[in-house]
This record gives C-alpha cells, sequence and structure tokens, in this order.
C-alpha cells in the first residue's frame, strides 16, 4: 500500500494511542513514541508497531504514536486504522 | 518570716529543698486574664524571630506534620525563611512530604536541606530524587516506625513547626475552631501530637489565634514554645473534600462487593470486632457494604482506626461503631465529628502505631483494608514506587497495620492501564508478605498460603479462590511481558520496616532507558 | 451489557463484569468519521482478549451501506457469536444479512449457520413485522426492543411508567415464542436511576422478557437479582421434578404434589425456574 496523505487514528483517552501516519521523509519506519509506560513498555510498542506497518506491505513511513497505556490489540487496531486512511483505502483484510 | 536553721537538720543531703522562702520571690499577677492573654504569651512577631529563639543550626533536625495534604503552606514558608538565614545543612523529618513541597527541591540544591527522613514523597520532588537529586540517601519510615525512633530519641527533633488551625495565645492547638469558622480545618493532628511531645522546641503557626483556652485541646500548651501569626498556613481546597464521596467507578464497586464478602465469611466478622478502611474509592464504598451485612447479621464494631472518614462516622452516628480512634481525619465530616462526638478520640501517632507499646491501637485491629501500587507472588507490597522505579508514594501505617490486624486485606485492581499489579517481585518491598493475608482484585482473589485458617473460611463461604501465581500470570497475559527497569548503582533511598531494620534499598533510576522522544 | 465499539478502555475491561452478554456497538454510539476505527478495534479484542464463557454479539451498521457489509466480514472472521442487526423491519432485512454471513462463512471455510443473529426491532413497521421477522432464519436466536428510535417513531417519548412501549413490548414478546427465541428489552439510560431500573425489569420480567439490556456495568446485578429465581420459587420447582420423578419410578402417568395434579404448564414452568437457577450458579 502507499501512503499518499497523513491518517490519524486513536484518541488521547486512557488505555488508547493516538497514532499519526505520514509519508516517510527517510526510508524505512521512523516511530516517535511517547508513552505513559515507556521504560517498561516502549520497546514492545516499536515492536508491535513496525510489525503492523510491515505485515500491511508499508516499508517507508513516518509513524508518531502518544501512547496513554494501550494494549498490544488497541496498538495494532490503531496503527492499521491510521495506515489505511493514510493510504486513502478501504481493501481491509481481516486476518487474525 | 520564717527563721530555720536548715543546716542543723539531719538528712539535708538527702532532702533536695533547701533554700529558705524569701517574700521578695513572691510574685503576684494584677492584671485581668484578657490583659495577660493579649501580653503574656508566646506569640512572637514573625516566624524568623521564633527560628532565632528556638536557636536552630546548621545540621539541626526539624520536623513538620501532613495533615494539611497537598494543601499545606507551612513547609514552603518555614524553609523559605530558613534559607533566607542561611541556616545550612539540615535533617528535614516531616511525617510525609506531598506534591505541593516542590520548592524543596532549590532548598536541596542549595544545601539547606542535606537529608530527609519521612514516610513519603510524591510529585516532582520525588522525581527528582528518584533521578539521582540528593547525595544522602532518604530514609523512609512507617509513620509507627518514626513515632518509634523520635521517642527512643534516635531521631531527635530539635524543633518542630506545626501549623494549627486554630491556637489560643497560650499554645492550646487544634485541627478545627470551635470558635469560629475562620480558618482552615484538618481534624486529628496526631502526627504533630507527637512531634510537639517530644521536640525540644515547638513553633505553632496559626492564622486564627482564638481567645484561651481552647479546649478540648489537640496538643496542650505545656509542649508549644513559640506561636507565630501568619497570613494563611493552608488551601481548604488542597487539604479534604467536603465529604469523601461513594464511587461509581463499577470496577471499585466490584472490588468493595468482594471485600465485604471476604470479611463477612472469617470468623473474626462477630459482635464487637475492630477495623481501619484505607481512603481510596474501593474502601469507602466497601464501607458501605459491610453496613449491610453489619445490619442483617445485628453486629456491631467496637471501634474503628484511622485516617477516619465520614462513612465511618455515618456508622459511628448509627450506632455501628461504637468507638472512633482518628489519627488523621480525611474529610470535614471527620473533622466535625472529632469536635462534636465525644467517643471520637483524637490519638498520637505513638498510640497509632509504635511498634514499642504493647497497647498500640493497630495491635487491637481485626480488620484492615489497604491498597497497594504493586504486590507479588510473596506477598510483598509496595506502596513506595511505581511500576517505572520512580518513588510516588508513602508508606503511611501500612506495616504497622498489615502487623497488628488479625487480617490485612490488600485491594487493587489486577492492572492500572498497562501496569500489572500482581507481579512476580516488587520493584521495592514496604511491607513483608508474612504480614499480608488476602488480595482481593476486580478478577480474582488469593489467599497468602500461610493462611490456611484464611482458606478454609473462605473455601466454606463458597469464596472462589486463585493463586497469586495465577493472578501474576493473568496481568502479564493481559499487558504483556515488560522491560525490566534499569537503574544505575547508587542508593537513594533507604526502606525500613516499622522496627528500624532496612527492608529495601531504592536505586537511583536510569536516565537514558526508553522514554519520550 | 453495550460496550461502545471505539472506547478501548472500555472494550478491554468488558469480561471483569457479570453480565450474561457482551454487545460491542459499531453502530448508534460510534461517530460516522470513526466507524472504521472501531471495526478495526473490536476485531482486534475478539481476537486477543479472552471474554471467558460470555456470549459476544456486535451490533453492526445497517446493511444498505458498504460500513454494514464490511463490519460483517470483519466480525463473522472474528468469530463472533452473534451478530445484531439493528433497525429491522422486514423479514426481508433479516434474510440479506443471512446471505451475506454465509457468503462469507463460506469464503473462509466456516461451517454455515454457525454465525448466529438478533433482530433489534426499533420503528412501528419493525413491531408489526415481529412475528415474521422472528420466523425469518434459523440463525436467529433472540428479537429486541430498542425504544430510543422506536418511541420517536411513534411521535411520542419514553415515561417511567412505559405504556407507549407496551404494544411493542407485547408484540415482541408473542413473536419471539411463536418462534420459540429469546425476548430481549430495551436499555435503561439512567445509570444513576437504580430504582427505575429495578422498576422497569421488574414490569418486563412479568411481561415475560428473558433478559434487558444495561448500559453501565452499574446497572448489572439489579437485574440479575430480579431474574434470579428465590429460594423458595427454587424449592417449589425442585419438588416438581421430584414429583415428576416420583411418579415415574411408580411407573404412573399420573403426577401429583401436596393433592394437587401437576398439569404441564407447571412441569414448563418449575423447568424453566431451574435453568434460570442453574444460570445464575446458585444451583449446579
Amino acid at each position: 500500500m502507499e501512503i499518499v496523505t497523513t491518517g490519524l487514528a486513536g484518541t488521547m483517552e486512557s488505555s488508547d494511542i493516538m497514532v499519526t501516519v505520514s509519508k516517510p521523509t527517510q526510508a524505512g519506519i521512523t516511530i516517535e513514541l511517547s508513552s505513559s509506560v515507556s521504560k517498561q513498555f516502549g520497546k514492545q510498542i516499536r515492536g508491535v508497531i513496525l510489525e503492523c506497518a510491515h505485515k500491511l506491505g508499508v516499508m517507508d513511513a513516518s509513524i508518531t504514536a502518544v501512547d496513554q497505556g494501550a494494549l498490544d490489540c488497541v496498538i495494532k487496531a490503531r496503527v492499521k486504522t491510521a495506515i489505511y486512511r493514510a493510504c486513502l483505502s478501504t481493501d481491509y483484510k481481516w486476518e487474525v | 518570716m520564717p527563721n530555720f536553721d536548715l543546716t542543723a537538720l539531719a538528712h539535708m543531703d538527702e532532702l533536695k529543698t533547701q533554700t529558705p522562702f524569701d517574700t521578695e520571690h513572691v510574685y503576684k499577677e494584677l492584671k485581668t486574664c484578657h490583659e495577660r492573654e493579649l501580653s503574656d504569651n508566646k506569640i512572637v512577631p514573625t516566624l524568623q524571630d521564633a527560628i532565632r529563639l528556638c536557636g536552630l543550626k546548621d545540621g539541626m533536625t526539624i520536623s513538620f506534620h501532613h495533615h494539611f495534604r497537598n494543601g499545606d503552606f507551612v513547609v514552603n514558608k518555614v524553609m523559605a525563611v530558613i534559607a533566607q538565614m542561611g541556616i545550612k545543612a539540615l535533617v528535614l523529618a516531616p511525617s510525609s512530604l506531598i506534591d505541593i513541597h516542590k520548592p524543596l527541591i532549590d532548598h536541596i540544591r542549595n544545601g539547606v536541606v542535606r537529608r530527609i527522613e519521612t514516610s513519603g514523597l510524591r510529585g516532582e520532588l520525588a522525581e527528582e530524587i528518584s533521578h539521582g537529586l540528593m547525595e544522602v540517601p532518604v530514609v523512609f519510615r512507617s509513620h509507627g516506625g518514626r513515632a518509634a525512633v523520635i521517642e527512643t530519641g534516635e531521631l531527635p527533633i530539635d524543633i518542630a513547626f506545626i501549623g494549627a488551625p486554630s491556637c489560643d495565645p497560650l499554645g492550646n492547638a487544634n485541627g478545627y475552631s470551635r470558635d469560629n469558622d475562620k480558618g482552615i480545618v484538618c481534624g486529628a493532628m496526631g502526627y504533630a501530637k507527637l512531634d510537639a511531645q517530644h521536640a525540644r522546641k515547638v513553633v505553632i503557626l496559626t492564622d486564627n489565634i482564638v481567645p484561651f483556652p481552647n479546649v478540648p485541646f489537640g496538643i496542650p500548651e505545656s509542649d508549644v514554645d513559640y506561636i507565630v501569626e501568619v497570613d494563611a498556613i493552608g488551601d481548604p481546597n488542597g487539604i479534604m473534600s467536603g465529604a469523601t464521596r461513594y464511587t461509581t467507578n463499577p470496577k471499585e464497586l466490584m472490588i468493595a462487593q468482594k471485600v465485604a464478602e471476604v470479611i463477612e465469611a472469617t470468623d473474626f466478622f462477630r459482635n464487637g470486632f475492630s477495623l481501619q478502611m484505607g481512603s481510596g474509592g474501593a474502601s469507602l464504598a466497601t464501607v458501605r457494604f459491610m453496613k449491610e451485612k453489619m445490619l442483617k447479621k445485628k453486629i456491631k464494631a467496637s471501634f474503628a482506626l484511622g485516617g477516619i472518614t465520614g462513612q465511618i462516622v455515618q456508622l459511628h452516628e448509627e450506632g455501628l461503631i461504637k468507638k472512633i480512634l482518628d489519627v488523621q481525619s480525611f474529610d470535614l465530616e471527620a473533622a466535625r465529628s472529632l469536635k462534636d462526638n465525644r467517643f471520637h478520640q483524637q490519638i498520637s501517632a505513638s498510640y497509632y502505631a509504635s511498634p514499642n507499646s504493647k497497647g498500640s491501637a493497630v495491635n487491637q485491629l481485626d480488620f484492615v483494608v489497604l491498597s497497594a501500587l504493586e504486590l507479588d507472588v510473596d506477598f510483598n507490597v509496595n506502596v513506595l514506587t511505581g511500576s517505572d522505579g520512580v518513588i510516588r508514594g508513602a508508606i503511611g501505617g501500612h506495616c504497622d497495620t498489615a502487623a497488628g490486624a488479625s487480617v490485612a486485606i490488600i485491594t487493587c485492581p489486577l492492572t492500572r492501564g498497562r501496569i500489572p499489579t500482581i507481579v512476580d517481585r516488587v520493584n521495592t518491598i514496604v511491607t513483608p508478605g508474612k504480614t499480608i493475608d488476602i488480595v482481593v482484585t476486580d478478577q480474582g482473589i488469593a489467599v497468602n498460603p500461610i493462611r490456611s485458617d484464611l482458606m478454609k473460611m473462605m473455601e466454606r463461604a463458597g469464596i472462589d479462590l486463585c493463586t497469586i501465581e495465577e493472578l501474576r500470570d493473568k496481568a502479564r497475559r493481559i499487558v504483556g511481558q515488560g522491560t525490566p527497569i534499569a537503574y544505575t548503582d547508587r542508593v537513594v533511598g533507604v526502606v525500613t520496616y516499622r522496627d528500624g531494620s532496612v527492608i529495601d534499598l531504592i536505586y537511583q533510576v536510569k536516565d537514558d532507558q526508553e522514554t519520550e522522544d | 451489557m453495550f460496550v461502545p465499539g471505539n472506547n478501548p478502555g472500555m472494550i478491554k475491561d468488558a469480561y471483569i463484569y457479570n453480565c450474561d452478554c457482551i454487545m460491542f456497538d459499531l453502530e448508534d454510539s460510534v461517530s460516522y468519521t470513526e466507524k472504521d476505527a472501531a471495526r478495526s478495534l473490536v476485531f482486534h479484542a475478539l481476537t486477543t482478549i479472552d471474554y471467558g464463557d460470555k456470549e459476544l454479539v456486535v451490533r453492526v451498521n445497517a446493511l444498505d451501506s458498504s460500513i454494514g457489509i464490511d463490519d460483517l466480514e470483519a466480525m463473522v472472521r472474528a468469530r463472533i457469536d452473534v451478530i445484531r442487526l439493528p433497525k429491522t423491519e422486514t423479514a426481508q432485512d433479516i434474510i440479506f444479512c443471512e446471505e451475506q454471513i454465509e457468503r462469507i462463512e463460506i469464503s473462509i471455510g466456516m461451517p454455515v449457520g454457525t454465525t448466529k443473529m438478533m433482530a433489534a426491532i426499533e420503528s412501528a413497521q419493525g413491531v408489526l413485522n415481529a412475528p415474521a421477522i422472528a420466523k425469518a432464519s434459523k440463525r436467529l436466536i433472540g428479537i429486541a426492543l430498542g425504544a430510543e428510535d422506536y418511541v420517536t417513531d411513534l411521535k411520542t417519548n419514553r415515561s417511567p411508567e412505559g405504556i407507549e412501549l407496551l404494544f411493542a413490548r407485547s408484540m415482541i414478546l408473542q413473536a419471539a415464542r411463536s418462534a420459540g427465541i429469546s425476548a430481549l428489552d430495551t436499555v435503561f439510560s439512567d445509570v444513576n436511576d437504580e430504582e427505575g431500573l429495578i422498576a422497569e425489569a421488574k414490569h418486563i420480567k412479568q411481561l415475560g422478557f428473558d433478559g434487558k439490556s444495561v448500559i453501565n456495568p452499574r446497572q448489572i446485578q439489579p437485574i440479575i437479582d430480579i431474574f434470579t429465581p428465590t429460594l423458595k420459587e427454587i424449592q417449589k420447582a425442585k419438588a416438581v421434578m421430584e414429583a415428576i420423578a416420583e411418579a415415574n419410578r411408580r411407573g404412573s402417568g399420573v403426577i401429583s404434589l401436596n393433592g394437587k395434579m401437576i398439569d404441564r404448564p407447571i412441569v414448563l414452568r418449575a423447568e424453566r425456574v431451574i435453568s434460570l437457577a442453574k444460570a445464575a450458579k446458585i444451583i449446579s
């Protein structure tokens, strides 16, 4: 999938994560993460975001995430929604 | 005039009175009591005067109470004056420190404060200390532990600065006012009482001078040396709410319901039982559910200890709790009751929890309901540091009540956002697992295996239990496996158990671990 | 219990509470611009979080747009137990929904008929067609009333006594019973009015409803208390069942208890009490 605009998903509510996906400024996925549990789960969160993007075939993107303690399944959901919105695509693939 | 030859008396060396009477030494006061109150009193014009008269020097130990919680102005006011006077290297020994005491950061940097002994630290001050602000580690003590070292003189307090909502010119002080509606209200002043009894010098700060005698008193004039009138000692909004509200949070309500069921299931729930409740939402709701059960089974409590809230007062006034022992009041209702109710007694921190006294109130408890930041598979509890290793809480009377009560119950949600409450090993041990009996979470109840008696009672009542390991695993499945916190090898905090022994150390958190970008 | 589909905080905690069924909502509680976000959130929650033995339902958007169809694509694949179709007006609505679900089940190799359905009646037309709707599909396990939209359609508003809902509730009940499926009542919106909730729950229980939707965990226990048989009722029911067993042992066709003959309606009611008591975990 190709990123054509900026896609935003999620809120600043507790247990949510606000993800912004925009056109890459350099090669690869750059992740800017700010989290209430950055010490304990920062690495984990980045990993989930990266894996999500790659699974959707997105290898280059600029991703910003503001996390309020979201669980992995919430992170996946928000990242995917943000990417689809950024790609202006509705070609959803519901794989478990 | 008497004319004795005292030297001729036998056993004169044993008798200690050897001076003959002289009329010259008799003094009779001729002023009216009103004039005396205005002129011959302990009021000094400024805080600086009081500090000077007390003889404060570098390296001395000073203390404060935390009855004004996050509405306290006293610590900051006093420290500002002390700093201005150029005094250095003090030992600060407050009963606890809260967010509002952030200005201490500068006093520490400027060398006014060299070391701190406290029950807790919060806010930016706590964060800075966790990141290595102080050269000397902070000593953390429980309320009982602090009382013990103050009583024995191991922690000698040179000057106690005590903010009091009402005080008469001779020093009788209270946490409320009987004479007017002026001034803030804090209710019981149990920590201040203790300091007043043992400090070398005691300075009362008040914004509400009332006529002599301010009785019944919380602090007697005999403990007080100087009084300073200031324009404001605290912010009522930061001190306490009108009345602590019943929670509508469904998780807290669920936990509260379960706690009440657990209490009911034990043999300790019988006529004349005693209890202490925390002040969190779940604790308050628990009181309400317990009331239903007490009415149903026609059971009355002999006394409630605390940390007193309006909910406890209500049960007392309805005849369900006979007496109240109050070391600090959490809301205006509790303060009102302290003022008005005969059997609502103010007690000092020592009476409350000193490990040295046989009769400590905590030793008479059947139940105590406490919270926890973290709890591990050995039932050790952490109430001091967060899951990120940063100091953010206070010991309070946690280990005191857990040791004293027949049944110590911890209430907590299984996770708080993405932070697990039940873990393999707590970041900081504050209360040893040996004194923790039951853990009630929103997703399961676990009983400490060493309490087979309680396990049988739960089984008999049909209460489902799980193991603490199961709770830990469930929490981990929900939040995922986190990265362990990275610390340096510098100690920033020494955590003591109530007997003064060191139970754990708090290390400085590393700055460069994954943080905000 | 209704859980708004775009609220991670509520979604991740929903299994903690003692409701029988969790209903994730992708429809009215989710704004138009967030339909895709909610769908993804519920999909990932369903495929990750352990909701225990609760029945899992999702209220999809109406199927007259691609949004509703996309909802079905995601939710069937997420192995949802029940699809709740909002604003059901005719039997054809149910048939169309079933066709879509079947298409998806076939495409992913799921046994056809796995995903169940529930119809929500929210208009006068829907109420009048309730009997046909209730029989329109073997997948239908229940038929529910959605009062807010319904009273607007009627050009009235909700009252505490609920007279304006009497016809709809009755029709839905007749429809449910004639089709052999469950009848479910509408939500009670004032979370702080526990007395009002209890009054309404008692009313619909007496009418014959099987259950009620809630919008807050605090509303769960009062309803359980009302629908749970009392000990007296359970004892009576057990006595009836014992009388039947006794008659069977004697080889007699006539069942009597305390000198009275027990006929079929009494037996059926006793069986219902026993099954409710089992569901409430009072008896095993």
